[in-house]
């Protein structure tokens, strides 16, 4: 006799329980009550009952011992695997072609980066840092960074790391600083995507993962790049639609009195007015990727996340520790490299 | 007269929800206070006419929240009316697509803000030629038109200099600059100077009454200080909330002012300054028995009495292009200098 018996009773809807009742597969709480009960020889009912205690929660659970039409908890978990194991065929004939040049960029980058030898490409990171800062500090530090990691043999994962990064990073300015453009330009659209951004921001980042599994083959690269882009793509989008929205609303009505166009206003006021904004947002991008690759390795992603990989599931305490310290090192590499260009932009407003 | 170049025709606006219905009401005599009350609508104007001149400047002027910004900015439609017209140059602005619009913008009016609103990404060449780029003229042209008005206004050598890195008088200078290099026969000025120091104000109000006498612009200039507006002013318009109390030549309005509201505004000014000749001399061809000497027309009562010494018995004859218009009496003079009698039993009186 379970809690909420009575309940079901004294509504009249007995019959509609007892409808089709069938022994379904045992919960694991049943089974332990019964394996109780037969221990000490008495009633498994009664045992069970003793689990509920004397006002239990009427959940799902509960409700079903009372009544069989009421589906249990592990129903509403298979179906909401059903429901996503269902649209995933459709979802795959979609997402598959437009997510294949993801795949193809992160693969050929890769190449790229590990096709050309340490004394082409550490010259060339330094040339790129130097073009974009004009800081002899930064290069120092980018220059001392990579030749540090190459002697310590750890250069071959840091350049893979890298090249993740800068390719989803290139993604994510593509599509975020359009998005965030769209939504500053329209209320309903800002109040319609601040919750997506919000769920993907706080979303566990190993919760992205489990559906982006069923839905591509671990061995695809694209598999860890959309995991990337996902988590990484939300600080750019949201700067660049603040930095829209912060641009001085008296210049834009001097912008408006003297007959630009939306166009004109938009790459001739609005984004260069943004710009320290998006390039904030820029380098928040990027410090979320890198965070992401690592835990990217779980699916197949390469860099330096395969090492720490390592360190964890086989216990080598040493090749965890160096191969941390490696993304550290690349993390601080990144931000002091985008905040000396992004001064370099904002001095030049000034 | 000839026509006005703008002339604004029974303008309305209203800010809210339902400004059709709240219109309605206003038609049938709600006011400010009980449409707030009663609708929730903000009665922006109210039955705004005004005609303004041909190169002449019309100065709107009120106290903060009379409605002067929200009028101007519906010259160029930067706000859009509930009801009225606005006629410029005998078209109706409210009738202009998008892109006339956006090509009367380019071409017929510039504006100058209170707050520069220059472009900081921009050097200051840039800001003053940016009008033209708008237009898409060349860079040569607008670098030209643009450098050839800084100098105009006293800028040349600051070109490629930041607008942050000007003072608020010259960032205001480019404001200007960058008005005029658009070469439209309107401008537009929202409180162009009432973000300066009284000593740079007084030196751009100089700059631009010096401007006026040689391009004869029409200028719609918004202010809430009566002695910048009677300064500059042809025609002078008052607003209070949203209604216009009283317009004309800013003489009449000093000497005849129709309402408390105006008679308690204009009792604190210098009316020696202000107040000329012409506006309380006898008008007579006769020439007076003894006069103690030629003055002309719009010379202020400040000037006069200077030259009088004080001595209020004295008779000038006054002159204007070398045929006497009137004589002036000294008594006449200190008359006028006293505020009219209202100002200081009416609304002072009502206040306590």
């Amino acid at each position: 006799m379970a809690f909420y018996t009575g309940v079901f009773d004294s509504l009249g809807l007995r019959e509609w329980c007892d409808a089709d009742k069938q022994d379904g597969p045992l919960s694991m709480a049943q089974l332990l009550a019964r394996k109780k009960a037969a221990e000490a020889g008495g009633d498994a009912q009664a045992a069970m009952d003793a689990i509920s205690g004397p006002a239990p929660f009427p959940s799902l659970d509960e409700l079903h011992r009372a009544c069989d039409a009421v589906p249990r908890t592990r129903d509403f978990t298979s179906g909401a695997e059903q429901l996503f194991l269902d649209v995933k065929d459709p979802l795959k004939v979609v997402l598959d072609p437009i997510t294949q040049p993801l795949s193809f960029l992160l693969d050929e980058s890769l190449a790229l980066f590990m096709w050309l030898p340490w004394y082409v490409l550490i010259p060339l990171l330094a040339l790129l840092t130097w073009w974009a800062t004009r800081s002899w500090k930064v290069l120092a530090l980018v220059a001392a960074s990579f030749l540090g990691m190459a002697f310590i043999d750890h250069y071959d994962y840091a350049v893979q790391t890298l090249s993740i990064v800068f390719v989803c990073t290139i993604f994510c300015v593509i599509l975020g600083v359009p998005i965030g453009i769209a939504m500053a330009r329209s209320d309903r659209l800002q109040g319609g995507l601040t919750p997506v951004l919000d769920m993907l921001q706080t979303l566990p980042t190993f919760v992205y993962l489990i559906p982006l599994i069923f839905l591509f083959s671990v061995t695809e690269s694209k598999l860890y790049g959309i995991a990337i882009i996902l988590y990484a793509i939300v600080p750019v989008i949201r700067l660049t639609n603040l930095g829209i929205r912060l641009v001085d609303r008296d210049v834009i009505e001097a912008a408006d009195a003297f007959g630009m166009t939306s166009r004109q206003k938009l790459w001739g006021v609005q984004i260069p007015l943004a710009l320290p904004n998006i390039m904030a947002g820029v380098n928040q991008t990027i410090m979320m990727s890198l965070a992401m690759v690592v835990i990217a390795s779980l699916v197949s992603a390469p860099g330096l996340g395969v090492l720490v990989l390592r360190g964890i599931r086989n216990l080598e305490l040493g090749v965890g520790l160096v191969s941390g310290l490696c993304i550290v090192l690349l993390a601080i590499v990144l931000d002091r490299s985008t905040k000396a260009a992004l001064e370099r932009i904002d001095r030049s407003e000034r | 007269m000839t026509r006005p170049k703008v002339s604004i025709r029974g303008l309305y606006k209203i800010f809210g929800g339902d400004p059709e219905r709240a219109l309605a009401a206003v038609k049938r005599g709600m006011g400010k206070t009980e449409l707030l009350e009663s609708q929730g609508h903000v009665l922006g104007l109210q039955d705004i006419n005004v005609d303004v001149a041909a190169g002449r400047i019309t100065v709107i002027m009120g106290l903060s929240g009379s409605g002067k910004s929200t009028l101007i900015r519906h010259l160029n439609r930067l706000i859009e009316p509930t009801a009225g017209e606005i006629l410029v140059d005998g078209e109706d602005v409210m009738k202009l697509g998008p892109r006339a619009l956006l090509e009367m913008r380019k071409t017929r009016m510039s504006m100058v803000f209170q707050k520069f609103a220059l472009f900081p990404h921009r050097t200051v060449l840039e800001n003053a030629g940016a009008s033209r780029r708008i237009r898409g003229e060349t860079a040569d042209v607008a670098d030209r038109e643009g450098r050839r008005w800084l100098e105009r206004v006293g800028l040349a050598g600051y070109e490629n200099a930041y607008p942050a890195q000007l003072s608020g008088g010259m960032q205001q200078r480019v404001g200007i600059a960058r008005a005029l290099t658009s070469d439209s026969d309107i401008m537009l000025m929202d409180e162009a100077f009432s973000a300066l120091d009284p000593l740079i104000r007084t030196d751009m109000q100089d700059l631009l009454l010096a401007l006026q006498t040689e391009l004869h612009k029409t200028i719609v200039f918004i202010t809430h200080d009566l002695d910048e507006a009677l300064k500059l002013a042809d025609h002078l318009v008052i607003l209070k909330d949203g209604r216009v109390v009283q317009q004309g030549e800013p003489q009449e309005i000093l000497l005849h002012p129709n309402d408390p509201y105006i008679v308690d505004f204009i009792s604190d000014i210098n009316r020696a300054r202000v107040l000329r000749v012409r506006s309380v001399m006898e008008r007579t061809q006769a020439p007076p028995e003894a006069a103690a000497g030629e003055i002309e027309e719009n010379a202020t009562l400040e000037s006069v009495i200077a030259l009088s010494g004080g001595d209020t018995g004295k008779v000038y004859r006054v002159m204007q292009d070398g045929a006497q218009t009137g004589v002036l009496h000294m008594q006449d003079l200190v008359r006028a200098l006293v505020p009219t009698a209202a100002s200081e039993d009416g609304l002072r009186a009502g206040a306590a």
